[in-house]
């Protein structure tokens, strides 16, 4: 082990300088807060702070707060204390940076909305950065990819396209109720008796309960997360997931949604507008590099680093639409599903080339997702997505 | 006391700590904070919690989550039939009758209530937190951070001493940011060789030093297989005992006595067509 870390003179006491290794934490991911540093405090006044072992195992039970924490928290601990005698500039890590690109990305995006009309031919350079790392799917559809960037949402969908599928959007989520709750509410009509309220009407009329309360299980109606793959490859396909999106959006309040292709892109507001046309307008000034390469782990990651946490819960159902060509690593969509599962909802994975006679999920990237799904099904048309509403009633 | 007390103290009990996990109950105790443990099932997490509460003396109260568990199992409940019974007798209506039975008596404490009303501080162990549901979990953290408790009916309770709070879990499903926030945390990993041979002398002392070695082996090998679930502890100190009970010395000479004990160690059918009798045989060879 190396030698304990050496800190300058000007240093203003221990106190700053388990913040410092707070505040090191924090920029590799740990959630803590003020409070945490005070119980690091408290913790190594309870500990014998000045033996290094002692210390670390103090703070490791203060700071770490699951698995994957105890493991990288050594690491840390001795990059911030144990640096042989320099203090170390603190590095910052690798997906944090991503992160950071990611959102400066749909920040500028954003920004750009309005000018994107002179903007088209930035369209395709923006994207071709994206592009030459997804060699393997680029290539496939390279001539494809120019003509479909000209392409308008607009003329892939139209309202009568959305107006069916926020019927199919309403029946699939009258199927994905959500049934796990047990716990039960007063209720005016139910199957339990709810002996509290009971009793206490009873007191009135001299301990005889002549009304019964009842109490039921409560109706609690899941949210739906769609996130939509609109790669190069799966362009074919956009016009009923597109649709499906915009009717869902419509349809169930609580929904939410998203595009990818190389970036993912929120576009649940977007969606939202009263007018659909104009809705489709608004997302195809978003979601500039549609048809574009396709890198869904990354996305996938990113959306389950970033969004999720807001807006995912065990009461959530993602559901992701592509045919899993991914040019990243099949380990990374693996993560970012695991990360994704690990926020309790379910995922769906409606991939449109299942439907494929003879077709195995052989793309690795999609070998390596199917552990994580809860349901991996064919849909290619609004039809097909109208016709799982049993399927997805059984998960 | 520092935390290598309280190791011994646990070791007292039967109970060996790794220091990692000694140090974080130790922490808990001193700080008054709760610990969350998790890791798989079977490596002695609710184990931890009946050895520290023997090693402090005090009571060990025990909520069991589950799917569905609500306040009239984890905090209180109205004893309803003797209220009814009360009314009935008295005579009484109204105002009356309701002072009378919505009292003390007819009071029915559930694990949470009874463990802030203890006089000596008594160790609440919450098992499997990650099975009740997220409005239990938010229910729970409000207790945690202020330990009182309020029924409508007398008003709030505040806690004579605060009970430390052991949570579980095992990852039926992942527990908000904010109860991990306020919980100290340790993962309870497989012991090492040294730390089960450790724990299969203080469990079972009768047993042989070789055998002892020969089992712990056994068991340290056999998690390493591919299997569906991974024996514990628990399942190791089963194991023991029922070699000790069919009378095997060695693990090695007599196969079908091994396969016949392996029922305590494997508990599905995968795993039990994973480990063949010659596979067992060769792991015992090895452990041997």
């Amino acid at each position: 082990m190396s030698r304990v870390t050496k800190f300058a003179g000007r240093d203003p006491g221990p106190g700053a300088r388990v913040a410092g290794f707070m505040a090191h934490l924090r920029a590799h991911g740990f959630a803590l807060g003020v409070a945490e540093t005070g119980t690091a405090l408290a913790a190594l006044g309870a500990v014998e702070a000045s033996d290094p072992s002692e210390a670390r195992a103090a703070l490791r039970a203060v700071c770490a707060g699951r698995a994957e924490d105890v493991e990288r928290f050594d690491t840390l601990f001795d990059s911030f204390w144990m640096d042989a005698g320099r203090v170390r500039q603190k590095t910052v890590p690798s997906d944090n940076k991503n992160k950071s690109d990611d959102m400066r990305a749909t920040r500028k995006d954003a920004g750009e909305t309005e000018a994107e009309g002179t903007g088209t031919i930035q369209a395709p350079g923006g994207s071709g950065g994206g592009g030459a790392e997804s060699d393997g799917v680029g290539r496939l559809v390279a001539s494809d990819v120019k003509n479909l960037m000209k392409k308008d949402l607009r003329d892939l969908v139209d309202p009568e396209d959305i107006r069916q599928a926020e019927e199919v959007a309403v029946r699939l989520g009258q199927a994905l109720r959500d049934r796990r709750s047990r716990r039960r509410k007063a209720a005016r009509r139910g199957r339990a008796v709810d002996f509290r309220r009971t009793i206490r009407k009873a007191v009135a009329t001299g301990g005889v309960p002549l009304r019964l309360a009842r109490r039921n299980r409560p109706d609690r109606p899941v949210k739906i997360v769609a996130l939509c793959d609109v790669s190069g490859s799966m362009l074919v396909y956009a016009r009923p997931f597109l649709a499906f999106l915009a009717g869902l959006m419509r349809a169930d309040a609580a929904s939410d949604a998203y595009l990818f292709h190389t970036r993912l892109v929120r576009i649940a507001d977007a969606l939202r507008e009263e007018d659909p046309m104009r809705a489709l307008n608004r997302v195809t000034l978003m979601a500039e590099g549609i048809g574009g390469g396709s890198c869904i782990g990354g996305a996938l990651t990113h959306f389950a680093t970033t969004y999720a946490r807001r807006f995912v819960d065990g009461r959530s159902v993602v559901i992701i639409l592509s045919d899993g060509y991914d040019s990243d690593p099949p380990d990374h969509m693996a993560a970012g599903l695991q990360a994704l599962k690990r926020r309790g909802c379910r995922i769906v994975w409606l991939n449109p080339l299942k439907g494929w006679q003879g077709y195995e999920p052989i793309a690795r990237g999609m070998a390596a997702a199917l552990p994580y799904l809860d349901l991996f099904e064919a849909a290619n048309t609004l039809e097909a997505l109208a016709s799982l509403d049993q399927k997805l009633g059984a998960i | 006391m520092t935390y290598l007390d309280l190791q011994k103290d646990l070791a007292e009990q039967g109970y060996v700590a790794s220091d990692d996990l000694a140090m974080a109950l130790h922490l808990a105790v001193t700080l008054g904070r709760p610990l969350l443990l998790e890791g798989a099932a079977g490596v002695g997490k609710t184990e931890i919690a009946r050895a520290l509460a023997a090693a402090r003396d005090t009571r060990l109260i025990r909520l069991q989550c589950y799917e569905g568990l609500d306040a009239a199992q984890a905090i209180y409940e109205w004893n309803y039939q003797r209220q009814l019974l009360a009314i009935q007798a008295s005579g009484k209506t109204g105002k009356e009758a309701e002072a009378q039975i919505f009292s003390e008596d007819y009071l029915l404490e559930r694990p949470l209530l009874q463990a802030i009303r203890q006089d000596i501080s008594p160790v609440l162990l919450i098992d499997e937190i990650d099975r009740a549901d997220e409005e239990f979990e938010a229910y729970l953290l409000e207790v945690l951070a202020d330990f009182q408790i309020t029924v409508p009916e007398l008003g709030t309770i505040t806690a004579k001493s605060r009970p430390l709070v052991i949570l579980t879990a095992n990852g039926t499903r992942d527990l908000s940011d904010a109860l991990r926030r306020r919980c100290l945390y340790a993962h309870v990993d497989y012991p090492d060789r040294k730390t089960e041979l450790a724990i299969l002398d203080a469990r079972c002392p009768g047993l042989s030093a070789a055998l002892a070695g020969q089992i712990v082996g056994f068991v340290q090998d056999l998690r390493k297989e591919d299997l569906v679930k991974k024996p514990g502890v628990a399942e190791m100190l089963d194991f023991a005992a029922a070699l000790s009970g069919l009378g095997v010395a060695d693990l090695t000479e007599d196969p079908a006595a091994l396969m016949a004990a392996m029922a305590t160690l494997l508990k599905t059918e995968a795993d039990r067509g994973a480990v063949p009798a010659e596979v067992a045989q060769r792991l015992a060879g090895r452990a041997a």
